[in-house]
């Protein structure tokens, strides 16, 4: 009798643990919203690819449509070749355009598409051709500060 | 300053942890050989499954939910400085699944079944059960050794995890019902930043990792111990010093393998 009294506690016991592991899993991380969908890859190549980290979402109109799978270098042509898995529920046409966007002012950097009009989609494997890089900051800092002094030689002449 | 024999007893002492450690290891292989004996004997795991998880229930459960008010208490109070205040879940579930959770709970659990398990060892060897034992022709090893390690590592991971959830639930309680966070912000925010197979499942492993720890220290130090009322007493306290040690440790490590920004 007092074992079968020890068996059902700790049958309750690991019902407990489950259960809290399960409330985890689906109540505080993102295991309710993980598409078991299968996905389909899209490659696109950019100059800068700024602060993208693997899994960063893809989104089109802000919904989540997929996730960046890997990073690479490319050696030929310099740039950075980002491999995107997309959810199979949606199609893209062959001339969408994918941008490096910022969530939030400082927040992390995700992929953006925006269709284009095309009648034919994307196939899976296929590369996205028209790009838009991440904004580097410096470079901004740079551009800025350069027609800054563009502008006031012209001043001084004047004034001179 | 004799620096021979302070050369001489340094080096005693080095080989004497050398061969701790060396008697310590083959300890730790006799008990993963003796593991699926003490499989077919279920009802001895189960047994001390009862005393070392459900016993250690109430403590775990109420740390979970001080943890957890805690920590809800102090972050709002740094990331309200910054109008982040909406991150509150988020911030207390990362730190309770990565890091409060797995190791706190090891604390604790080195603390009240760790010493236990060595007290309990310990006296059996002092009162010569386990000579006893191998008279019979009864293996102490799958009958008295094994059980209690495998329901420490079946323990620990379920323990740990009742410590998140109830932390989490606490902070649910503090941000949202005595602060007044948004709940919907609460959940969501927490939802999109924690993931289940790198956080929680990273979580998960660590638990795994430290229920080996513990509780191979706690029986190893148990059956090492002195047969005596001191000597037991001794090795109790002992138990709860290297297990913590090695959890903090063993953290510190599998932090840097796991969570590393790449």
């Amino acid at each position: 009798m007092a074992q079968k009294k020890t068996e059902t506690l700790v049958g309750l016991f690991v019902v407990l643990g489950l259960l809290a592991i399960l409330f985890l899993a689906l109540k505080a991380a993102n295991l309710a919203s993980f598409s078991l969908d299968s996905t389909y890859t899209l490659q696109a190549r950019f100059d800068n690819i700024g602060g993208l980290k693997v899994r960063a979402p893809v989104k089109s109109a802000g919904v989540t449509v997929g996730r960046i799978e890997s990073i690479a270098f490319d050696n030929k042509t310099f740039q950075g070749l980002v491999t995107m898995q997309i959810d199979r529920r949606y199609q893209f046409p062959l001339d969408t355009s994918a941008k490096i966007l910022t969530a939030g002012l400082l927040g992390d950097q995700y992929v953006g598409l925006d269709p284009g009009g095309d009648e034919k989609n994307l196939q899976p494997g296929d590369t996205i051709k028209l790009v838009q890089s991440a904004v580097v900051l410096e470079n901004l800092i740079g551009q800025f500060l350069y027609s800054k002094a563009a502008e006031t030689p012209k001043e001084g002449a004047g004034k001179k | 300053m004799n620096v021979a024999g302070v050369l001489e007893k340094t080096g005693a002492w080095l080989l004497r942890q050398l061969t701790t450690l060396g008697h310590a290891t083959s300890f730790f292989v006799d008990l993963v050989r003796h593991a699926p004996g003490s499989l077919r004997r279920f009802g001895l795991t189960i047994a001390q499954i009862h005393s070392i998880g459900n016993r250690s229930l109430i403590i775990i459960a109420a740390s979970g939910a001080t943890v957890g008010l805690v920590l809800a208490l102090q972050g709002y109070i740094t990331l309200s400085r910054y109008g982040q205040a909406a991150s509150l879940g988020l911030l207390v579930a990362l730190a309770m699944v990565r890091e409060m959770g797995p190791v706190i709970t090891a604390l604790l659990y080195a603390g009240r079944a760790g010493t236990s398990l060595t007290a309990e060892i310990g006296l059996m060897k002092a009162g010569e059960q386990l000579a006893a034992m191998e008279m019979m022709a009864v293996d102490p090893r799958t009958r008295v050794l094994a059980p209690r390690f495998i329901a420490g590592i079946i323990s620990m991971p379920l323990l740990a995890a009742i410590f998140s959830a109830v932390g989490v639930i606490a902070a649910y309680v503090v941000g949202v019902i005595m602060i007044g966070i948004d709940p919907g912000q609460f959940w969501s925010q927490m939802q999109d930043g924690v993931d289940v197979f790198s956080d929680i499942g990273n979580g998960v492993v660590k638990t795994i990792v430290f229920g080996i720890a513990s509780t191979f220290i706690a029986l190893y130090i148990g059956y090492e111990s002195e047969a005596t009322p001191e000597g037991v007493a001794q090795a109790t306290t002992q138990t709860v010093v290297v297990s913590s040690l090695t959890v903090l440790s063993l953290d510190f490590i599998l932090t840097a393998l796991m969570f590393s920004t790449k």
